[in-house]
């Protein structure tokens, strides 16, 4: 079965092709990062104009890519939410559209479901049952994963997403926008043991995060220090908010015993993330899986990934009726 | 000729499929709806008619003035079904089509075609015998051109601002057109001589025609 998949809930638009038999086929991504960048964050009518102006091209890029015609396309998947609603209804508009004109379904994905799947993308890929870690800049949540669709939520952040607070603390040390990846560049060349950061609700003894407080700390210390070389406050924070992630993470592990981690979203990239958790997981036999690096953030093929394991479980009606669901709770999904 | 026509830029959303002359319509009020009711509305008139995609010459949709989210479902439907179809796309401004509506219901030549924008503004056009005088553009309604002589008032806009236009306009010979709403029916018919004279493109051009375009402060401009 070939599917096409389109991801469109923030500011990146992905298009892809994945085969359930061949594996992914192609895929194609833009990222509206620049335009954004001139706002400081994402203006979300912009973000709208842009998926509509990049859609078509995509996907015809990846058909290109992969050799195929529109007629070989089994069915569409497409990001239902959580995200924007003007954005993820030009993907929802446009997959619908061409879904009825193909004659074949259209089936919404859920955006988590298609992060939390992603690293089944890799090889090699993990077996279920496995912890997911889901860190982007939407999103910071632990799961237990059992199957598709049998997620029960472990933890979560009480207010700001990781991948937030590591954006917002790259606009407090006047790095450009998206600030996480310029944090993570800065805090190479940075001293972690400088200054000492808290590391929030590490030993809360639950598995939820809080990410405003060392936010509000790196505003302290700045204040309190304005010769810091951000480097090292860069590093500082990097080391802070790793360290929480980890330690929640392993915890996780414990608690469920389980062996194997997934670790998905934006974060997922950030290298001494994934040095730390590996050598964690180690240490207590487990293995962490994570999603191909081009994976990481948002993407079409991941939407096509899941989508594709839910139509091969049960094919939705082609009936052109459609609606997004910007607020859509990850536990609400029903198993495959 | 066979086109499909889509328009869902207001609280009101419609498709119509013209016949070499003959229309068939269908419309509803759909107040935030329209994702759950274009495409089948389209797939029924298609069905009533044995008309199958591959069998359209073109695929027209309500490009705006209107909503940003009803704007961005009609265009982005429109560019998966015509991607599907292999057909080219014809945008047709929901100002011009209010403006036919209303030029065919009063016989008035002249129309002064205004549509509610929100945040105190609308959008308005003038149509001089279906030729575009004044192009769409945003006023707030203290700033629109008065009528002129023999011109005939269309939409949302106008009723919006009823008392304060009539007063601004006390004394002006025009006319007011009961139409309120664009819809498929005249996007598809202004869609025809488009596609005759060669304006059809093809999907990925089909794009939303905004107006309101400053939405946002860049971090220079705050």
């Amino acid at each position: 079965m070939l599917v096409l998949g389109i991801e469109s809930s923030c500011d990146e638009t992905g298009v892809a092709l994945y085969d359930t038999v061949a594996g992914l086929r192609s895929h194609a991504l833009h990222s509206q990062v620049e335009m954004h960048a001139e706002y400081g964050g994402v203006v979300p009518e912009l973000a709208s104009r842009d998926h509509i102006r990049r859609i078509v091209p995509l996907t015809q890029r990846v058909l290109e890519a992969a050799g195929a015609s529109l007629d070989a396309i089994d069915a569409i998947a497409y990001t239902q939410g959580p995200g924007l609603a003007g954005a993820l209804l030009v993907g929802a508009s446009f997959a619908q559209g061409l879904a009825v004109g193909l004659g074949i379904p259209a089936i919404g994905v859920h955006h988590l479901e298609g992060h939390l799947l992603s690293p089944l993308l890799a090889d090699p890929r993990p077996e279920f049952p496995f912890v997911a870690l889901l860190v982007s800049g939407g999103h910071t949540q632990l799961m237990q994963v059992d199957g598709v669709g049998r997620y029960t939520l472990l933890g979560e952040t009480l207010d700001d997403a990781a991948g937030e607070a590591f954006d917002k603390t790259g606009q407090l040390l006047g790095l450009p926008y998206p600030g996480g990846p310029e944090i993570s560049r800065l805090a190479q060349q940075g001293d972690a043991f400088c200054y000492s950061l808290p590391r929030p609700m590490l030993n809360s003894g639950d598995l939820d995060f809080s990410f405003s407080g060392l936010k509000t700390a790196v505003l302290n210390l700045v204040h309190k220090n304005p010769e810091a070389r951000r480097e090292d406050v860069a590093a500082a924070f990097q080391v802070a908010a790793v360290e929480v992630l980890a330690g929640k993470a392993l915890r996780a592990l414990k608690q469920t015993g389980f062996h194997r981690l997934v670790v998905a979203g934006g974060v997922s990239a950030n290298t001494l993330l994934r040095s730390r958790l590996n050598a964690e997981a180690a240490r207590v036999g487990a293995t962490v899986y994570y999603p191909p690096l081009a994976l990481c953030t948002d993407n079409g093929a991941m939407i096509a990934y899941a989508g594709a394991q839910r139509l091969l479980a049960d094919a939705p009606a082609a009936d052109g009726v459609f609606t997004v669901r910007p607020r859509w709770d990850l536990s609400q999904l029903q198993a495959a | 000729m066979q086109i499909l026509a889509l328009e869902t830029s207001t609280e009101w959303c419609s498709a119509a499929l013209w016949m070499d002359g003959k229309l068939h319509l269908r419309e509803t009020h759909a107040g935030n709806r329209h994702s759950e009711l274009i495409l089948p509305m389209a797939q029924q008139l298609l069905a009533e008619q044995g008309v199958s995609l591959s069998q359209l010459d073109a695929i027209a949709y309500g490009e705006g003035p209107g909503s940003f989210t009803g704007l961005r479902i009609a265009c982005g439907v429109t560019q998966g079904l015509a991607l599907a179809a292999g057909c080219p796309v014809i945008g047709i401004g929901s100002l011009s089509a209010l403006a036919a509506a209303a030029s065919l219901e009063t016989g008035a030549v002249g129309v002064l075609a205004i549509l509610d924008a929100r945040m105190g503004e609308v959008y308005a056009a003038r149509y001089r015998d279906g030729v575009e005088v004044l192009p769409p553009a945003l006023f707030k309604p203290e700033a629109l051109p008065s009528p002129e002589p023999g011109e005939c008032v269309a939409g949302t806009g106008f009723f919006a601002y009823e008392a304060l236009l009539t007063t601004a306009w006390a004394g002006q010979n025009y006319s007011v057109s009961a139409q309120r709403y664009p819809g498929a029916a005249h996007i598809a018919q202004l869609a025809v001589p488009k596609l005759l004279a060669g304006e059809g493109h093809s999907a990925e051009r089909a794009e939303p025609v905004y107006v309101r375009n400053k939405v946002a402060l860049k971090k220079r401009e705050r």
